[in-house]
């Protein structure tokens, strides 16, 4: 029997009137490595901490190896390496793995988690001496203790410098040949796409788009057409759907939204085959990708 | 994408017992507060200090209960630092809270009251250590008299009273927050001490001061602490005690579960 690593099926969650999230379904696969990518305030942080059981959603269900979160995580199937912060600074790295290795009912020895992030020379070192990218490091091998089934990483590599990233990137990738399955937040694009075998665009609140690296890439890539069209139909949609490279169709009334890699052939098509006027053509970020996906206008 | 299969199989996975209590955390959790020169200076040489500034007045050698005045003071000290260090202790709470160590540790099977548990054991110890300190210079010193029995009554209830003033250092530390705490309880401690007859007894203030020491929370314990040498105790004494007990702990309490809305 195959268990999905993490299964959300119509997972919202509100703070107040702010709704953080609203409303995902996703599946990932034992073995998987994905990328969250989304704009800061998409939802990242929010879905990550539903997956960890730091908090409960709105509606919906949230389900870790079959397992509701807190007892996943109480299983030590889960772990995560946070943002910032969750150090005692007065402890040395050592004394903090082993700190958390207690808690754990079984643990992979401390001096080999030490040795797997890259910190065996820092063990004796106070918490409060060490740079940031040696914190994650750190963070990194009190992950490791559980020897978890999935490992969530939030933001891990911001405010480190290219060759901390490199570091600790590499120590990710060289763990992850055991089956491990990886869910790591970023609003990086290259980062997303060099580490990760599945991109999910997160965009305020919801699954934008979800493939691997070079599909995400060529939504980014592409432009956006937008038309009046008078009279517009299915049967105009369709025609527009079926043009070469174009990935998504939005109707409004008259207005339409194509977005599509080959912008020249979706504007020929409007101006000489439909009633199409005001054509317009622009060329997108990423954050306007998840925008025409998400169908928000900015 | 990979397709490999789990290598964990999450039926063989155990949940840890006790909710994750162990000797390591404590032991890990001493060593830290040992390391702690300010709370080395407030537990072990501060109330040790003050005993040798008060212990030595004139008419120690008077009689009070089964023992002496000095004894009396002795006792008086001893729960003085031990509230200090306690809390001290309990202001750490909120202070691990506010750097993301509680959430850290929501990340494993540490159940919270297990931790707010271990946190209290570590206190009672250090205020253990504290009474210990107290108690030791005070032997060394020589003018303290009492039954030996009575030295180890007064030592365990004393230990026990420390248990309010570690919810008060929880309090305090969630409405203070970082480190200021002790910067409010230090001083805060030693008022009440004062207005609570710690110091000095309450037979030395004029009325209207003695009126409002009995509604501070540190008259009931101080009278509690020294019960066995003094076999009085006011029922007062004992409501005040309670009272500041539960309030403390209430008040700690619901702090926490407004905080515990974002972990």
């Amino acid at each position: 029997m195959t268990r999905l690593a993490v299964r959300l099926a119509g997972v919202t969650k509100d703070f107040g009137p702010v709704q953080a999230v609203r409303g995902i379904d996703l599946e990932l696969h034992p073995g998987e490595i994905v990328a969250f990518l989304g704009p800061n305030g998409a939802g990242k942080t929010t879905t990550i901490d539903l997956v960890l059981g730091l908090s409960r959603p709105t509606s919906g269900t949230v389900e870790v190896l079959g397992l509701e979160p807190r007892r996943a995580i109480a299983r030590g199937l889960v772990s995560a390496v946070m943002q910032t912060g969750g150090l005692l600074k007065d402890l040395t790295v050592r004394e903090t793995v082993a700190y958390t290795a207690s808690l754990f009912a079984d643990t992979r020895p401390v001096d080999e988690v030490l040795e797997r992030a890259g910190i065996t020379g820092l063990a004796d070192r106070k918490v409060a001496k060490c740079s940031g990218g040696e914190q994650q490091r750190l963070r990194f091998a009190m992950a490791l203790l559980p020897d978890p089934a999935l490992l969530l990483l939030d933001e891990p590599t911001t405010g480190m410098d290219v060759e901390g990233r490199r570091a600790f990137w590499n120590a990710i990738r060289a763990d992850a040949g055991a089956g491990r399955t990886v869910l790591f937040a970023t609003h990086y694009l290259e980062e997303a796409d060099q580490y990760a075998d599945r991109i999910v665009l997160i965009s305020k609140g919801r699954i934008a788009a979800d493939g691997s690296g070079p599909q995400i890439r060529a939504l980014a890539s592409g432009r956006t057409v937008r038309a009046s069209v008078p009279g517009v139909d299915r049967r105009v949609t369709a025609a527009v759907a079926a043009l070469g490279g174009v990935d998504h169709v939005d109707v409004r009334g008259e207005s339409v939204t194509i977005h599509a890699k080959d912008s020249d052939a979706v504007a020929r098509y409007l101006l000489t085959e439909t009633a199409a006027r005001d054509v317009e053509i622009t060329a997108q970020g990423i954050e306007e990708a998840f925008l025409s996906l998400t169908g928000e206008t900015a | 994408m990979s397709t490999t299969t789990s290598t964990v199989d999450p039926t063989t996975r155990r949940v840890p017992p006790m909710g994750g209590f162990n000797p390591t955390v404590l032991g890990i959790e001493l060593r830290r507060m040992l390391r702690n020169r300010r709370t080395i200076v407030f537990t072990l040489v501060f109330p040790a200090a003050m005993l040798l500034a008060f212990g030595g007045q004139s008419g120690w050698e008077e009689k009070v209960g089964s023992g002496n005045v000095a004894a009396y003071i002795l006792a008086s000290m001893a729960l003085y630092g031990a509230a200090l260090t306690a809390a001290a202790g309990g202001s750490m709470v909120a202070l691990e809270r506010s750097l993301g160590w509680s959430r850290q540790l929501r990340l494993t099977p540490l159940l919270p009251v297990v931790y707010i548990l271990m946190k209290a054991l570590v206190a009672l110890v250090m205020g253990a250590l504290a009474i210990a300190a107290v108690n030791v210079v005070g032997a060394v010193q020589g003018k303290a008299e009492m039954p030996t029995h009575v030295w180890i009554e007064c030592a365990v209830v004393t230990l026990f009273c420390t248990l309010t003033f570690a919810a008060l250092g929880v309090f305090v530390g969630y409405v203070v927050p970082g480190e200021n705490a002790m910067q409010i309880l230090g001083p805060g401690l030693a008022l009440l001490s004062f207005l609570g007859g710690v110091f000095i007894p309450l037979d030395d203030y004029a009325e209207v001061v003695r009126q409002i020491a009995y509604w501070t929370p540190m008259y009931g314990v101080a009278e509690i602490a020294r019960w066995p040498l003094t076999h009085e105790l006011p029922w007062y004494a004992v409501l005040n005690a309670v009272a500041w007990f539960v309030l403390f702990v209430a008040g700690a309490a619901w702090r926490m579960s407004r905080d515990t809305a974002r972990v």
